[in-house]
């Protein structure tokens, strides 16, 4: 009980989303309930909307970056002009399998870009790859125009591109703080003989630990403070997560399912905060099944299959690009007539093989 | 049965050198396995290296004790590298084959016929333990009595100076253990991923925990050396490892006085089953029953007790995830 309150009073004020009313309607919920069981509570369909309404919100005012983006074509490796991340023939085989086969991608600035894709289209190996965590067959790739291919992980997110996990990676036999802590680079403490004089990093500790409070308190998590991260919930967790990579104040944070697992009362909080991030001027890549939450929150969205990027480009463009729809829903065997009055604006024709359409841009 | 000689031996030996060396290496263990997560199952090979690196610069090489003493600890670090440096990149399990393979084979590599010049192999190696003792305030041969307890005033010394040193690892935990390095380290402990994409270096503090725990054990081995002044390759059999391993549990892994506790309790069952079943079966040897006692002993603890004495069964349960 106590942990629904938590999730439905998360939806953070600050991030231009419907404030978190909802809050008493919920903790009500269930006494409202007994009279009528048939009908739906009234205050449920009312925080529904609440939320839909800051979709809607959301998606009629577009960020300063998603302005920046206006004018870019939406073709697969199509060049940003703030590119924060670029990669180039990045390729990573397992035996036969080519899991991964970038040619050219950028990553705009401060924006939120989604990586989308059918199950093993290869976003966590790019994931994977760009973040450290596995070394690709071939390619190389910048971040902030400083090439850091086969860097390792740690370095790359000390350079300030931290990334989460798909299974969230809560330090369980930690403190909610001490998780938060971990996360500030640069401490002094962290090295062997000044860990063992506590005058030479309690000031600094101490610094970490308030700004570890706030960001508890920014995600919802102050009161978890003190709690075993293994105490907490799977939402409590995705958060705590995020909230900690948060901690090493990344340029770029790459989400791996954020929302996976999580209930729709938190997707929507998470949601928020990562608008928030994003309009703090974190820039953003996310990957995500969830259609909706990508349709919602995306500048830009980048579009896997099989290993290669095969369509990029706006929401809008996405949802009417047939690459994407192909790749989704199987190369399509219709009639002949039906493709024709497809509406296949930007993607490869039709009658082409689209997985091949991912001719280089630059 | 002399259930009064039984337990007086057996708590004289609950504090005596044994427990405390056993409790210094069970230090350098817990550091290993109860703070980083690291699986190291030949912390014996720590204490042979310690032990050795101190008899054969006095003996073989003839260089007074304080020299033996740094090769003492030298020779830790070099094993702990030499261990860290391919397995510690690797998943857990790897270190885990490494060390228990690492300590057979040094153990065998020192008894064999190759060393003999330098190790004296097999014949054993002996005494380095002359600059110790001439610093004791108590006389080597005199028994001294210390409460109910009677020691030799040469172990009196061995086990003030290695409870001394116990205390003095306690405090350097205690130290390590609340600082970011620590909390780095526990980290490590819980999820390597997560502390490599926070930006920690974990193949550094890992190795940083293998070398310094490494030390601590080789300190252990050390005061073995000066206990037991002559001392052959095959006192460190591959069953110490595992007592260090059952001390550590008992006492509560990832807990700062967890060792200590853990040694203390230990030798008192160990020394009391010894006597008892001597007692018991007078004519016979009961050293394989008193391990396999021991054996029963460390499964009911993971049973019924697996975070040990001083460890939180809630934060244990945690692990299931």
């Amino acid at each position: 009980m106590r942990s629904a309150d938590d999730q439905v009073g998360a939806l953070p004020g600050g991030a231009g989303t419907g404030s978190g009313t909802a809050e008493p309607a919920v903790t009500g919920a269930p006494a409202a309930a007994n009279p009528e069981a048939e009908t739906i509570d009234p205050t449920l369909i009312e925080g529904r909307e609440q939320t839909l309404h800051a979709q809607q919100q959301i998606a009629e005012e577009p960020s300063p970056a998603a302005r920046a983006l206006a004018g870019t074509a939406a073709i697969p490796g199509v060049p940003k002009p703030d590119p924060i991340l670029v990669a180039d023939h990045v390729s990573r085989r397992f035996g036969g399998l080519t899991a991964v086969n970038v040619e050219h991608l950028e990553v705009q600035r401060g924006t939120i870009t989604a990586l989308i894709g059918p199950n093993g289209a290869g976003k966590s190996t790019f994931f994977n790859l760009v973040s450290g965590f596995d070394k690709p067959s071939s390619g190389r790739w910048s971040f902030n125009g400083r090439n850091i291919t086969g860097m390792p992980a740690y370095r790359i997110a000390r350079l300030g591109m931290v990334r989460t996990f798909q299974l969230t990676k809560a330090l369980t036999r930690m403190t909610a703080l001490e998780n938060m802590m971990l996360g500030a680079t640069g401490q002094t403490g962290e090295r062997f003989l000044p860990a063992l004089l506590a005058p030479s990093w309690k000031s600094q500790d101490r610094a970490i630990e308030q700004r570890a409070d706030a960001l508890l308190e920014r995600f919802n998590l102050a009161h978890m403070r003190d709690n075993f991260a293994g105490t907490m919930s799977g939402g409590q967790r995705k958060l705590l997560e995020m909230a900690r990579a948060m901690m090493v104040e990344p340029e770029l944070i790459m989400l791996d399912e954020p929302m996976a697992g999580v209930n729709p009362a938190l997707t929507q909080s998470l949601l928020g905060h990562i608008q928030a991030l994003r309009d703090d001027g974190t820039s953003i890549i996310l990957v995500e099944h969830d259609m909706d939450v990508i349709m919602s929150i995306s500048d830009w969205i980048i579009c896997f299959a099989e290993g290669a990027v095969i369509a990029e480009g706006r929401p809008d463009d996405i949802r009417s690009n047939q690459a994407v729809v192909d790749a989704y829903l199987g190369a399509h065997r219709a009639l002949p007539a039906a493709a024709q009055g497809s509406p296949a604006d930007r993607g490869p024709g039709p009658g082409s093989p689209s997985e091949e359409g991912s001719d280089d841009g630059s | 049965m002399d259930w009064n000689g039984i337990f007086s031996g057996a708590l004289s030996d609950m504090i005596g050198p044994f427990a405390a060396i056993y409790a210094l290496a069970a230090v350098g263990l817990n550091l290993h396995f109860g703070y980083t997560g690291l699986l190291n199952f030949g912390h014996v090979a720590f204490m042979l290296v310690g032990a050795y690196g101190v008899e054969v610069g006095v003996v073989t090489f003839g260089l007074s004790f304080w020299l033996g003493l740094l090769i003492a600890i030298a020779a830790s670090i070099v094993l702990a590298v030499i261990l860290g440096i391919p397995t510690l990149r690797l998943r857990g399990d790897y270190l885990a084959i490494a060390t228990i393979a690492a300590a057979e084979v040094l153990r065998l590599f020192f008894n064999s016929s190759y060393t003999q010049s330098v190790t004296n192999g097999s014949f054993g190696i002996g005494p380095a333990n002359g600059t110790f003792a001439s610093l004791s305030p108590f006389v080597g041969a005199k028994t001294y009595q210390l409460w109910k307890f009677q020691y030799t005033g040469a172990t009196l010394w061995v086990m003030i100076v290695t409870w001394v040193l116990v205390i003095l690892g306690c405090i350097l935990m205690f130290l390590l253990m609340r600082s970011p390095w620590g909390r780095v380290l526990r980290s490590v402990r819980e999820d390597e991923l997560a502390a490599r994409s926070l930006g920690k270096n974990v193949y550094s503090f890992k190795m940083q925990s293998l070398v310094l725990g490494g030390v601590i054990g080789g300190l252990a081995g050390v005061m073995y050396a000066m206990e037991v002044p002559v001392q052959y390759p095959n006192n460190f059999m591959p069953e110490i490892t595992f007592y260090l391993w059952v001390i550590v549990i008992l006492g509560g892994a990832g807990r700062i006085l967890g060792p200590v506790l853990g040694s203390i309790i230990f030798w008192f069952v160990f020394s009391f089953l010894g006597s008892f079943l001597t007692g018991l079966f007078p004519n016979s040897n009961v050293g394989a029953a008193r391990i396999a006692i021991v054996g029963v002993i460390l499964m009911l603890l993971m049973v019924f007790r697996p975070a040990g004495i001083l460890g939180n069964k809630e934060e244990m349960r945690l692990e299931v995830r």
